[in-house]
């Protein structure tokens, strides 16, 4: 009541301010330290000017020999690498599935109660997931010698932690009713787990499945590069050899099989899920 | 409706699934063909066992001795993360408001779109190597590659949120008169914003990942120490760069995190 005799518009005279000072002073902060890592960046990086300044000239040249692609040489030198390809791309991802699923029971919390080895099988993953494909194929060409071998062995070991994190958190998703259910009507653990856990996450499995194998296509066109077989291969020796017009024929058939692979896992996934 | 006089028909419990199995035998017979192919066999797979741990032994200790060209290698990586990445969001910006079909005309996005699509097929390695060809050797081929490995990923993305927002903020803003950059700076921007950040924390993290890896073909950062180290047989140096790699992923993943809780 006692308001009323004061100024009646006082508070609609109040600024309105979106930040409170100190997180004005916060955002600030932040996009100081963005500005200053890209300028400390720019001011060390080790860039020529002169390789920096005739840039778009040369990637122009580049372009002008790539044209026109010398489509003679697709087959069948660049045909052949292209199936051996796809084949690193799914036997790798069939093979990681053998280490992926053993993991992801392991590191999924619901299946396996011991939580030291659950740390354990989670460090795997991760372990797995931070070492690149390439890095995995120089050492399978260290342990197997160059060849499909070492891609089918790298593309598999990468796999396994980007499968086997997203395994083990679907399964954990999964509902214990059915487990319970089984277990109670004196199911084994095989059993258990075949007709109460693996229905409920079938659907996520295809669907990683399919998501990594789709990757692996991509994958698997630039272990050539460091001798693990394929396509990389054909494309090493052509860029070796400058021979623009074959490196122009071997980019645009990794593009098109690339491209085919997304249709085909976009068509497969809309059918499935 | 318990009192039914017809014996009930024999049903499995758990009645067999025949086009999976017939799509699993299907699969099992290929991946034999395929091994047969590419020539993987058992006697391969057991002599590569040993191989492997003669390599493991020769890896074990790793050698810190040289930690001047370690530390070197993986500070210009992190150094092409951070230019690529900034390049990359700064081109992707504009491109993912043009490659959106809800403020941009259909012969406007569809180019861009086309343009962003060709980005993302190429893997940014195959890219790198074309850069290095092109425009020589050293840090600026790996920027240059992982610019455009960042414009396939987040413009895409940016143009993705760009078309999720309500336009009825949009067509608020555009009464008052307000022209193309206030539109996207008053309605469209505060609606993605928060999107757009993480998208670009995402991008950090998978460009520092990266760029440990494109010295591979010469394009600067770690992976050219690490490449050479392979060539030499260095193995233990070897197992000392991949350590220091799988922490400096390991610190920018616990960071990022960080970041994106403080965010939320």
């Amino acid at each position: 009541m006692n308001s009323m005799t004061q100024d009646p518009v006082a508070p609609l005279r109040r600024e309105w301010v979106r930040f409170s000072p100190a997180q004005r002073i916060a955002r600030w902060l932040v996009w100081l330290a963005c500005v200053a890592a890209v300028l400390w960046a720019l001011r060390s990086i080790d860039i020529i000017p002169e390789f920096l300044a005739d840039a778009p000239q040369q990637m122009g040249d580049m372009l002008v020999r790539m044209w026109p692609p010398d489509i003679a040489h697709y087959y069948p030198a660049v045909h052949e690498a292209l199936i051996e390809t796809l084949h690193i791309a799914t036997l790798g991802t069939v093979f990681c599935f053998a280490l992926a699923v053993p993991l992801a029971l392991l590191a999924a919390r619901n299946i396996c109660t011991i939580r030291p080895l659950n740390t354990l099988a989670q460090l795997g993953l991760v372990a797995s997931r931070s070492v690149n494909s390439l890095v995995w194929a120089l050492l399978f060409v260290a342990i197997f010698g160059p060849g499909a071998a070492a891609g089918v062995f790298a593309i598999a070991f990468r796999s396994v932690g980007f499968v086997g994190k997203l395994l083990a958190e679907a399964l954990e998703e999964t509902n214990q009713g059915p487990r319970e259910a089984l277990r109670a009507a004196g199911a084994s653990w095989g059993a258990e787990m075949l007709k109460g856990v693996w229905p409920q996450v079938q659907p996520a499995f295809w669907g990683i499945a399919l998501f990594r194998w789709d990757i692996n296509v991509r994958e698997s066109a630039v272990l050539g590069l460091v001798g693990a077989g394929g396509i990389g291969l054909v494309l090493d020796d052509a860029i070796n050899f400058f021979q623009w017009e074959r490196v122009a024929t071997v980019l645009l058939a990794i593009l098109v099989v690339v491209v085919l692979a997304e249709l085909v896992v976009t068509r497969i996934r809309a059918r499935l899920i | 409706m318990s009192a039914t006089t017809s014996p009930a028909p024999r049903r499995l419990a758990f009645a067999p699934n025949w086009p999976l199995r017939l799509a699993l035998l299907a699969l099992a017979l290929y991946t034999a063909w395929a091994s047969t192919r590419l020539g993987l066999s058992w006697e391969r797979v057991a002599h590569g066992m040993g191989e492997g741990a003669r390599l493991l032994g020769r890896m074990v200790p790793p050698n810190f001795a040289r930690w001047e060209l370690l530390v070197e290698g993986l500070l210009e990586s992190l150094q092409i993360a951070v230019l690529a990445s900034a390049i990359g969001i700064g081109l992707s910006l504009p491109l993912g408001v043009l490659a959106a079909r809800n403020l941009a005309p259909w012969w406007i996005s569809g180019p861009v779109r086309g343009v962003i699509a060709l980005c993302r097929s190429l893997h940014y390695v195959i890219v790198a190597i074309l850069f290095v060809k092109a425009i020589g050797f050293g840090a600026l081929a790996g920027t240059a590659a992982l610019v455009v490995a960042s414009v396939g990923f987040i413009a895409k993305l940016f143009a993705e949120a760009i078309e999720e927002i309500s336009m009825k903020q949009v067509e608020a803003i555009r009464a008052t008169g307000a022209g193309v950059m206030k539109v996207l700076a008053y309605a469209v921007l505060p609606q993605v914003a928060s999107r757009f950040i993480g998208f670009c924390l995402y991008q950090l993290d998978s460009n520092l990942r990266n760029s440990t890896l494109v010295g591979i073909v010469g394009a600067g950062g770690i992976g050219g120490t690490l490449f050479a180290a392979f060539k030499r047989f260095d193995y233990d140096f070897v197992a000392a760069i991949l350590l220091a790699i799988i922490a400096l992923i390991f610190l920018a993943e616990i960071l990022s995190g960080r970041v994106r809780a403080a965010l939320r």
